[in-house]
């Protein structure tokens, strides 16, 4: 029998751990494969290690693995502790860890093998699918009904941006992936030509704004005022910018088929709703940043608290530059440049990562009963190998990008190409090292947080938290 | 797009945006009184967690009520609503065309003027082959290498050894028709392996002489002599290479051969005549032809 009086933390120290673990490894992998764009012989004409299928490997790793644990363990702390009741269905909860773990071995051990659906961020094939969509219902039973069980009135608002997290993502994924087997590891896609593709950036930029802005912005908006020990800057600002940006981001997938055989309507819509998507977007961070005025003297003692910050500062970055490059006549120059993965790092590494980072070490101590991490000291170094990393990363592909863009399109007097495809592939060299670099200094901060995490927890036996009652009950 | 989901996208469009407009308005107009805001700023979490009721920050607001009004006139221009199309007019297809023309009658004057000319003539053109460089850069060099000296199934073009000949006029045919040359799979007509290690060996061995002794010479004289000729030479009118010139397209290893042989080889050279247009061909030819002069 479950008792009820107490949090069920276990699934959440579970995923806390997993975070770090797939933080690192998926990192390690992003390092390989920038690497490789250096030195290609680096696979050492290994299938298993080219660039092509580690990419993927990467990808889901740092978004499904690493992301996603941190969803995972944060939605169930949240949840918990904002409804004052224990997480509904433990045998349930403990299913979803493993199913979940289950499938980032699965996706570890295909992609590398060339199994794959050939889409962007769904590349995993139908069996893994299935298992996804069990989990993910199973995850939605786990936390709704914890929500229906809850003893307080009203629904923090990190439970809204988590629900709606968890409840599109698998609309998403089911509908994306919907195809017709036709082996264990074969499979196609129900939709086909430019239907397939509109589909596929349907799903493919909702899980920009769903999986990573509206789970971790759930994640901010309980995180960011436990550790300012603030209020939330407003309400009615988190009910506007919630709406809107769950009704706007929906439409916005096809400004990555701009200038494609998609219909110039459905590139026009999706234009014009990515452009109005930057004040949802920035509700966001107005709501996280000003949650700190009156705290601001915290940052210079609280390394955990300028995580969110820098975080929060990368998100307002990022879905300003992301509706800039949506314009049609600014993404005739950016697309297919290096300037998109400096656009998705600063948003993957700076505001995810930096997020989740600053989170687990506010999280991890009280989840073993704990005041806080074994080194602070150790905290400011990870805030500033991350923060140094990222900027290197963002600022090399932001160059190489643009220069690239630039450089196909230039022309000489006679309308003939100034520059060869290969020569703007030279001149990305020195830009690929700056970008390793700085991938490398981002990671080494991700062992740091291996140890301080390892020596926080080592000899702790954790005891269980009673459920705190409700104010006012 | 049928009618109806014409009608579905206007009205999906219309209802997400006025939705919008509406929120944002009703949030900042409606006035909670002092009661509303204390009732909701008593709201308490997880012991501490609080939410303050401050009004929509103002910049914050004018910005999202003009890019919802900036979409409004954007979808009024521009495709965008369904079916219509909007008042400019525009589409990609239309951009892509006057943008293409605009080249056209900017850059198609300059290459007029050498496209009267004769490839020989060109060749000697400092300007043309500057020309014919960066095209050859942009339309060639991913399969015929940045030097223009191939690799491997993608014939050198600067060592004076054709396949289907380096006269100007056969070279500009190649850039404007493209070329196919079919190696037929062989692997039936030999009666045993040996038979065909036998010839693996013979066909390797013919850059030093064709050595009549081996059994493998009668079979080349009936089998591949159609192609090959007689001496080895090769057969330009077929694109069949010279087996005697020591030059291997595909390798000279025993197993490259043997596969040569058993599977055959296609080698194909694209059309670009409708992609680069008679002039530019012509520029390219000269500039090919200039490599191996």
């Amino acid at each position: 029998m479950e008792n009820q009086s107490s949090y069920n933390d276990k699934v959440v120290r579970q995923f806390a751990i997993m975070t770090v673990v797939w933080g690192i490894v998926g990192m390690l992998v992003g390092i390989i494969i920038a690497a490789e764009l250096i030195w290609p012989g680096l696979s050492m004409d290994m299938p298993w290690l080219t660039y092509s299928r580690l990419r993927p490997l990467h990808t889901n790793a740092v978004i499904f693995a690493f992301g996603g644990s941190a969803l995972f363990a944060t939605a169930y702390y949240v949840v918990q502790r904002t409804c004052h009741v224990r997480l509904a269905f433990d045998k349930l909860a403990s299913f979803t860890f493993w199913g979940w773990q289950t499938i980032i071995v699965l996706a570890a051990v295909t992609l590398p093998l060339g199994i794959s659906q050939g889409k962007e961020y769904a590349e995993l094939e139908w069996p893994i699918d299935l298992l996804i969509a069990i989990v993910w219902v199973s995850f939605a039973i786990c936390y709704l009904f914890t929500i229906g069980r809850r003893r307080v009135k009203h629904i923090y608002v990190a439970n809204w941006f988590y629900a709606a997290f968890i409840i599109t993502v698998a609309v998403l994924h089911i509908f994306n992936n919907l195809a017709i087997p036709v082996s264990l590891w074969k499979s196609y896609s129900v939709y086909t030509g430019v239907v397939d593709g509109m589909m596929q950036w349907w799903y493919g930029h909702n899980a920009v704004g769903f999986f990573l802005t509206a789970g971790f912005l759930g994640m901010m908006y309980y995180f960011v005022p436990k550790q300012a020990e603030r209020p939330i800057y407003s309400y009615r600002l988190s009910v506007v910018h919630f709406w809107a940006l769950i009704a706007i981001y929906m439409w916005a997938g096809p400004h990555h088929l701009h200038y494609t055989s998609l219909p110039n309507w459905a590139q026009s819509l999706g234009m014009v709703f990515s452009v109005i998507l930057l004040a949802p977007s920035w509700g966001g961070m107005i709501n996280g940043i000003m949650t700190l005025s009156g705290a601001w003297h915290k940052l210079r003692t609280d390394p955990i608290l300028k995580f969110m910050i820098v975080a929060l500062s990368f998100y307002g970055m990022s879905t300003f530059e992301g509706p800039m490059m949506s314009i049609k006549t600014v993404n005739a120059l950016s697309h297919y440049t290096d300037w998109t993965i400096g656009h998705v790092h600063s948003g993957a590494l700076g505001w995810v990562a930096m997020m989740t980072i600053g989170t687990m070490y506010c999280l991890i101590p009280r989840l073993y009963n704990k005041t806080a991490m074994y080194s602070i000291k150790l905290i400011d170094v990870h805030f500033w190998t991350s923060t140094i990393g990222v900027v290197l990363y963002a600022v090399s592909m932001w160059i190489s990008g643009i220069t690239q863009g630039l450089m196909w399109r230039a022309l000489n007097d006679d309308g003939t190409l100034t520059y060869s495809f290969i020569e703007s592939i030279k001149f990305t060299y020195p830009y690929y090292g700056i970008r390793l670099v700085g991938g490398l200094i981002f990671f080494s901060g991700m062992l740091v947080m291996a140890y301080n995490v390892w020596m926080t927890i080592r000899e702790v036996k954790p005891q269980p938290v009673a459920v705190i009652q409700p104010a006012g009950a | 797009m049928s009618n109806s989901w014409s009608w579905y996208v206007i009205l999906g469009t219309i209802v997400t945006l006025a939705a919008c407009f509406w929120l944002v308005t009703y949030a900042n107009r409606q006035r909670a009184s002092a009661e509303e805001i204390k009732e909701s700023e008593s709201h308490v979490w997880d012991e501490n967690v609080r939410e303050l009721n401050n009004p929509l920050p103002m910049w914050w607001l004018w910005l999202f009520i003009l890019t919802i009004v900036w979409s409004a006139f954007y979808l009024i221009y521009f495709p965008g609503m369904g079916d219509y199309g909007g008042m400019s007019g525009w589409s990609q297809e239309g951009q892509y065309a006057e943008e293409v023309a605009a080249a056209e009658a900017r850059y198609g004057p300059i290459f007029a003027e050498y496209g009267a000319m004769e490839v020989t003539e060109l060749a000697r053109n400092p300007d043309a082959l500057e020309i014919g460089a960066s095209l050859f850069q942009n339309y060639c060099s991913q399969c015929h290498g940045s030097t223009a000296k191939g690799a491997r199934g993608f014939p050198n073009l600067t060592d004076d050894d054709w396949l289907y000949g380096g006269m100007p006029a056969q070279i500009e045919q190649s850039i404007v028709s493209g070329r196919t040359g079919v190696m037929p799979p062989l692997a039936a007509v030999f009666a045993s392996d040996e038979a065909l290690d036998e010839m693996v060996r013979y066909v390797q061995a013919m850059p030093d002489g064709m050595d009549t002794t081996s059994p493998a010479h009668t079979q080349y004289m009936t089998l591949c002599i159609a192609c090959h000729g007689p001496t080895g030479a090769g057969v330009q009118a077929l694109g069949a290479p010279s087996l005697v010139d020591d030059i291997w397209l595909y390798g000279s290893s025993p197993a490259e051969i043997k596969r040569t042989i058993v599977e055959g080889r296609n080698g194909v050279m694209p059309a670009n005549g409708d992609l680069v247009g008679s002039d530019r061909a012509r520029i390219l030819a000269a500039y090919v032809y200039s490599l191996s002069q």
